[in-house]
């Protein structure tokens, strides 16, 4: 039940849906983790495609729900913010071995737009677009005998925390006014 | 050769399936197969490569307690286990020919700097990246 506080505040229902125990151990079902892996698959084979859980969970032969519960167990991530990792390891790729611009770059791999792109990809990386062109083309004479696809999926950001959660723990580090002090 | 890798094995969830997989899907040949009551070892071999034999072996016991096992089959089935690596002559031609036969794919032929790379999957999850290597000049 969602208290009056939180009510106050604004947050939607949906953030105050009872959080099923089952969500937090780990998948140990072989044939469920298989299906679940093809879906993975399909994601990291084509991150630049709009992968709603409706198709994820067709390639999983299982229900919607079933299916974002079970990935997030089985991989400890929910499937769109696996997503968002193959997206930024791709742009990541992109910015180190090509010339495409970053406007190029951010719609070849999945985004409606370069500010969310950019805004995003700083927030994941901590770096911008093209800071990270710059960062990665300088270190690349020490990997180029990893095997590429691997070296490749090694650079995939470690997204343990949603982004927005990043964004908010990033702001309260900062030293900002805030509006309640001014009195 | 006297010295060397001589083995290496992967876990698989049924090892039938997998020797179906390796001989007849990758045309690997079977080197040893031999029981001991439920107890299988199961090798087979890249033809042209007799030095080295691949293991497809199952989790379980004498080897693994039960949730071991469990572990172990779940680490598979969710691609968990090491990349391996295939070197093949002509990648996009051995993908047409794999793809064919029914191999589950996990990504296309892709040019890397001279090389041509793709992936697939055996059928208990293990992720094979298939290499060409680059040509000599």
């Amino acid at each position: 039940m969602p208290s009056s506080a939180a009510l106050k505040a604004g947050t939607s229902s949906l953030d105050n849906a009872p959080r099923e125990p089952a969500d937090t151990e780990a998948l140990q079902d072989p044939a469920l983790l298989r299906r679940l892996l093809r879906a993975k698959d399909r994601m990291d084979a084509a991150s630049h495609e709009a992968w709603p859980v409706k198709r994820l969970a067709e390639v999983s032969g299982v229900s919607e729900a079933h299916f974002a519960r079970s990935f997030k167990r089985a991989f400890a991530l929910p499937p769109h913010r696996y997503l968002l990792t193959r997206r930024i390891e791709q742009a990541t790729t992109l910015l180190r071995d090509t010339d495409l611009g970053i406007t190029e770059i951010a719609f070849a791999t999945g985004w409606e737009s370069l500010g969310t792109f950019g805004r995003t990809f700083r927030d994941v990386t901590g770096l911008s677009p093209s800071a990270m062109r710059v960062q990665a083309r300088a270190n690349l004479p020490e990997i180029d005998r990893v095997p590429a696809c691997v070296l490749k999926a090694a650079q995939r950001p470690d997204l343990t925390t949603a982004v927005l959660e990043k964004r908010r723990r990033a702001a309260k580090a900062t030293v900002r006014p805030s509006i309640k002090e001014v009195t | 050769m006297n010295q060397g890798i001589n083995v290496v094995g992967l876990y698989v969830d049924d090892q039938d399936e997998a020797l179906k997989f390796y001989v007849d899907k990758l045309g690997f040949r079977v080197h040893t197969d031999v029981r001991n009551g439920t107890y299988r070892w199961l090798t087979v071999q890249h033809p042209e490569q007799p030095s080295f034999q691949l293991g497809l072996f199952m989790p379980g016991p004498p080897v693994h307690d039960e949730a071991t096992a469990q572990t172990l089959r779940a680490m598979v089935a969710k691609g968990a286990m090491p990349p391996l690596v295939l070197s093949v002559a002509d990648c996009r031609a051995s993908y047409e020919q794999l793809k064919e036969l029914g191999v589950e794919f996990t990504q296309e032929p892709v040019d890397r700097y001279g090389s041509v790379d793709a992936g697939f999957r055996d059928p208990a999850g293990n992720g094979w990246k298939m290499i060409q290597a680059p040509k000599r000049a």
